[in-house]
């Protein structure tokens, strides 16, 4: 018996799987930048970026030229190795969620099940909790190692809302995870494929529709997005934690709020939307070629995802920036009992059902 | 007391729980948003589309040239005189015989000189000169690299010759009625 099957084809497998995620979320967080610029203006009857190339499409490798181009200031006074380490970190904790997502139905390849997931480890939520958290120390030691009080200021704001805000959301998944009964990510998503109710009735949006207001809203404040942005909070801080930073570290930072806001709606769409799943249709009597029910699979998710991706910069060109007492009411004052509440509600519900 | 009919009461009441949530308020506000998505949008894609002036709007100034093509401007200097921001200078000329075909009157400006830094277009040259030789064209947005540049000379000033360059005279002329 083997207890850890490994062969060169694995590694060559999940080696393409990790360049391919990765290369993704990159290409996504680019042009989620092209696309908060184009959705800013619509929604302020504007036009937006157009001049680079059909419809402006070249502009975020405009964007990302100018970054690149750009002088890189280390301010004498800061600390040096935490002041390069601080987006470095950004950057690693944004991509490192991606991992656990099982992004779309098992591949076939030679035989072979491929499973369209970097890691299934059973404590899929656990981990992106974990890593989720671990983004606080990209702001946190970018804006104290600036040296500069703005930026003291954001960190300490950053830290403390994304601290209080993963309580709430901590206690609305654990109503979430009564009704599966398992952290594995990829268990999610068949909890909510192959549901009792069909269609997008199984989905864990329909069961917890208050659980899922909670975790949008913690997942807003998690990304640093208006109306909780208050670490950046450009009219207040000067831009916050990143207002000492230039070239392509100020780029690590704006990249990192851009993946870390596709890995949400990812998320978001894995653990209440159903994930890869097409609601109203039955792929498997389809009959066709497992490969491409994974690739529609993948397409689903991402217009799932996307969906998210507009819905935060809906969200962000209309509602203004939250006072931070009152961020601070709304997390513990509201959203925490409001969590609690939706827990007990669900575990008596499932224990009255199983009954 | 009501002064206009648009003044609307303001409801002082103090939230109720669902309002206190800020949701009802917040989905509001994204439906207005999104009502602006799909908007008619007002821009005008400046270099290749530009908007149309009214026939009274004041651009750069121009030295108007009478039919014949002749210089109308006669140098008596009430457009320096008019003009608030004191942009304008000129020096006065005798015509000479023989360039009777170049200058209309007997007196003309040998040099005509426009701060378009001080300028303010207002308009009061125009409405000062009796002999319609300077109007404000639709031309605006000048540019230059430095400030000695926008001192406009009279070559700069001077309308297109009617007769030499029929074309050019009626882009500088525009919509603009001449007198």
């Amino acid at each position: 018996m083997h207890l850890l099957i490994i062969d060169s084809f694995y590694i060559w497998e999940k080696l393409i799987l990790v360049v391919f995620i990765v290369t993704l979320c990159m290409l996504v967080a680019m042009y989620a930048t092209y696309g908060e610029r184009k959705v800013a203006a619509f929604l302020q009857d504007r036009i937006g970026p157009n001049r680079a190339g059909p419809f402006g499409i070249f502009q975020p490798l405009a964007d990302g030229g100018k970054l690149f181009f750009k002088e890189e200031i280390i301010p004498l006074a800061s600390s040096r190795t935490l002041f390069v380490i601080g987006p470095m970190l950004a950057m690693t904790t944004a991509l490192l969620t991606s991992a656990v997502i099982p992004w779309g139905p098992a591949l076939h390849i030679k035989n072979r099940n491929v499973p369209f997931q970097i890691a299934d480890i059973n404590i899929g939520i656990l981990y992106i909790f974990g890593v989720v958290s671990l983004g606080v120390y990209g702001i946190m030691i970018g804006g104290w190692a600036s040296n500069n009080k703005f930026s003291l200021l954001a960190a300490i704001r950053g830290a403390s809302q994304m601290i209080s805000y993963e309580l709430a959301m901590g206690l609305a998944l654990i109503a979430l995870l009564m009704l599966t009964g398992s952290l594995q990510m990829s268990d999610i998503v068949d909890h909510q494929v192959h549901g009792r109710w069909g269609g997008f009735l199984s989905w864990h949006i329909v069961r917890q529709p208050l659980g899922f207001l909670i975790f949008f809203i913690c997942a807003l404040a998690e990304c640093n997005r208006t109306p909780f942005d208050l670490a950046e909070a450009e009219n207040e801080l000067n831009f916050g934690y990143h207002q000492e930073y230039s070239s392509m570290k100020l780029g690590f930072y704006l990249f990192a709020e851009y993946i870390n806001m596709f890995i949400s709606g990812v998320v978001m769409s894995t653990l209440f939307l159903g994930g890869y799943d097409i609601p109203f249709v039955n792929e498997a009597s389809w009959h066709i070629d497992p490969n491409w029910l994974a690739v529609i699979g993948f397409c689903v998710l991402l217009a799932k995802a996307f969906f998210f991706v507009f819905v935060f910069m809906w969200i962000r060109w209309t509602v203004p920036r939250f006072r931070y007492d009152q961020l601070m009411n709304l997390g513990w004052k509201k959203l925490i009992p409001l969590a609690l509440l939706n827990m007990i509600v669900t575990a008596v519900v499932v224990l009255w059902m199983r009954k | 007391m009501q002064l206009t009919q648009r003044a609307k009461q303001v409801d002082r009441r103090p939230m109720n729980g669902w309002e206190k949530s800020y949701l009802p308020a917040i989905l509001k506000g994204m439906g207005i948003t999104i009502s602006h998505f799909f908007k008619k949008k007002a821009t005008i894609q400046y270099p290749e589309q530009k908007r149309t002036f009214s026939k009274v709007f004041r651009g750069v100034q121009i030295l108007n040239r009478d039919e014949e093509g002749r210089e109308r401007c006669t140098a008596c200097g009430l457009c320096a005189v008019a003009c608030p921001a004191e942009a304008i200078t000129m020096e006065a000329a005798e015509r000479q015989p023989g360039e009777e075909h170049l200058y209309r009157e007997e007196k003309y400006a040998a040099k005509y000189e426009i701060n378009m830094l001080r300028c303010i277009f207002c308009g009061y040259c125009e409405e000062a000169c009796p002999k319609d030789a300077i109007y404000l064209s639709q031309t605006f947005a000048q540019a230059n690299y430095d400030r000695k540049g926008f001192i406009y000379k009279k070559e700069d000033l001077l309308i297109p010759n009617p007769k030499e360059d029929p074309e050019a005279y009626r882009r500088a002329v525009g919509e603009r009625p001449v007198k």
